[in-house]
């Protein structure tokens, strides 16, 4: 396992999360990344090989309710707030390259 | 009754004279927007006054009194809704520049039960954005500040539900607490501010950060206010999968109990590992004095060890970073907020990558990479897996603690409020504001602060508020009111006065 994370790094999870980081923003995260993830593995200290993970504090029964029909938000109500919409719908850049 | 008293009323005061038809709520409500527009240029607590709304709110409760129908407990007061709960028709930015502007079509739940209340919504308050943070310095529209000295901080991330309360802008505020963020503003400010058990309170329409943690709570003056304001909010909804479906606690009569000061047997846990090294001497000696009188108010005072409490602060920075990567995925520059360089030749992965990069704010990105990391393969089993076994250990001696202790008891935070800018730098110096009350949000069990005295920062003059934080099981929080009641009381019996007025008077400016 890595025990520290590098500049490349940040740069790949920074596009894999879709964040245009600057070269300065990069710089700057790079170092405080680094020191918070050094902090925050401590966690490994802890031997908790037979330990159940908790994901919910209170334990949960799958919760149902009746399949029966809602009102809905109005398309209009919808769009309001929609960067773009064109037609009744989210109008949205092109989502796919020009060669393909 | 004048407007500067209305304003320094507690919620269950107003409600009173409300009732009584001694004062109208429209008089209560104008009285409150009169203070935002003389103090709020100073505090910063509201990004959005909604005044006609407040006044029409108020008007509707006046006539349901006119026309002899009940009135709730709460009927009447005016209230400051943290800006990450959803408002129909009225802005909702959760301090980000991603939602500016944006105006949601439906209420969150809370909303829906405060306007059910009869509560009157004055606006929506600051915060770190998307509620990462715990000063109020995150947030896209700047800081708010602290009322008992406007060069620091007010807490956060509720900093402006915190600061609006201490600035009698409101007596009522709602905050949501992930890792803190209604306990550690309240003790910055000196109010009372109470996390609810995890469920306790609905998440719908409450922005996402960390789904397995967030939760709603009241901020008040009193601890009997925020007890009523809790009922009003608390319960069951089936609009929200992890809401417990059991009653609510009688809350405002556990504060009622506590206030009458008598705590005999009540068997209190002091938590080893919440004090000592990295904490302000004025805390310590604070809380010290908090645990004596607990003492002569007739309670068992015992230490306890829960190890697993100094991993909590690691353990919360990899599982809120984890599920705000995935939380805030949802702001795609498609459905809403901000869309930056849709120039028509760029494809829709740049746009949305060049608008989160334009819409967030540092500590935001910061945590989105960060839980990308975590949760990527290969990482995952040694960071956000073994994060939530420690989250198992830390429940576990929670568990051990509540077989011998009815309730725990620590400093809220480990120092008094700081300056704007002094941690800004450090987002590990920022974390540390949250170091006893991590604990409680991984157990998801209930906790609240409650003022317990002033204590001045290292190199500074001014008091300061310091909270008492106390901790209940799962599903007790009266235990949590009870006890803050009886040390409310007996303060302010001793004091002669209630805490908040010592804060300073703020100068009227327009």
């Amino acid at each position: 396992m890595a025990d520290g994370i590098t500049r490349d790094e940040v740069a790949h999870l920074a596009r894999l999360a879709r964040l245009a980081v600057t070269d300065e923003e990069l710089d700057t995260f790079a170092g405080q990344l680094d020191v918070i993830l050094q902090s925050v593995a401590r966690v490994q200290e802890v031997a908790a090989e037979d330990i159940p993970p908790t994901s919910h504090a209170v334990l949960l029964t799958n919760v149902l309710r009746p399949d029966t029909v809602r009102p809905s938000l109005a398309p209009d109500q919808v769009l309001a707030m929609a960067p773009a919409a064109e037609d009744g719908r989210f109008r949205v850049p092109r989502i796919l390259d020009e060669e393909a | 009754m004048s407007a500067a008293e209305l304003t320094r009323l507690p919620a269950a005061g107003i409600a009173a004279v409300v009732a009584s038809g001694e004062v109208s709520a429209v008089e209560v409500a104008q009285a409150h927007l009169d203070r935002i527009s003389a103090v709020d240029s100073q505090v910063h607590a509201f990004l959005h006054v909604d005044a006609d709304g407040a006044l029409a709110a108020a008007k509707a409760v006046d006539d349901k009194r006119a026309a002899g129908e009940p009135l709730g407990p709460l009927a009447g007061v005016p209230l400051a809704l943290k800006d990450v709960i959803v408002t129909k028709g009225i802005p909702t930015t959760c301090g980000s520049k991603i939602l500016q502007g944006w105006v949601p079509p439906y209420d969150a739940t809370v909303t829906a039960r405060l306007k059910d209340a009869g509560i009157v919504i004055l606006g929506k308050v600051n915060m770190d954005e998307f509620a990462m943070g715990s000063s109020t310095e995150n947030s896209a529209y700047g800081p708010t500040r602290n009322p008992w000295d406007l060069s620091r901080v007010p807490g956060g991330s509720s900093g402006g539900s915190s600061a609006s309360v201490a600035a009698f802008e409101a007596p009522l505020a709602i905050g949501t607490d992930t890792g803190g963020s209604t306990r550690q503003p309240a003790a910055a400010t000196g109010v009372v501010g109470h996390k609810p058990t995890y469920g306790g309170v609905s998440r719908y329409g409450l922005v996402a950060f960390s789904s397995s943690l967030d939760q709603a709570g009241p901020l008040a003056r009193t601890v009997l206010d925020a007890a009523l304001l809790h009922e009003a909010i608390g319960g069951h909804d089936p609009l929200d999968s992890t809401s417990i479906d059991v009653p609510v606690p009688a809350l405002a009569a556990a504060a009622r109990t506590g206030a009458t000061g008598d705590l005999d047997g009540l068997r209190v846990g002091v938590v080893r590992e919440l004090g000592g090294e990295g904490y302000e001497a004025g805390v310590l000696e604070s809380f010290q004095q908090a645990v004596a009188l607990l003492k002569e108010l007739g309670a068992e005072i015992t230490e306890v060890s829960c190890p697993h409490f100094d991993y909590a602060l690691p353990a919360y920075y990899l599982i809120t970073p984890s599920e705000c990567s995935s939380n805030l995925a949802r702001f795609d520059a498609v459905r809403y907020g901000l869309r930056v360089g849709d120039d028509g030749a760029r494809a829709l992965e740049e746009v949305m990558s060049l608008t989160r990069d334009a819409g967030f704010g540092p500590e935001v990105k910061r945590r989105i990479i960060l839980g990308t990391y975590a949760l990527s393969s290969g990482y995952y089993d040694a960071y956000y897996g073994q994060a939530q076994k420690v989250r198992t250990l830390i429940s576990r001696d929670f568990a051990v603690a509540y077989e011998r202790c009815d309730v725990l008891v620590s400093p809220t935070s480990p120092f008094v409020a700081f300056k704007i800018g002094e941690r800004t730098a450090d987002p590990l110096a920022m974390y540390a504001s949250d170091l006893c009350t991590l604990p409680a949000s991984l157990a998801g069990v209930p906790a609240i602060s409650v003022p317990c005295g002033l204590s001045t920062a290292p190199g500074s003059a001014t008091p300061l508020p310091v909270g008492l934080q106390i901790m209940a099981p799962a599903l007790a929080d009266d235990r949590c009111y009870r006890v803050a009641a009886a040390v409310e009381a007996a303060l302010d019996a001793r004091r002669g006065h209630p805490f908040p007025t010592d804060a300073p008077e703020l100068g009227h400016t327009q």
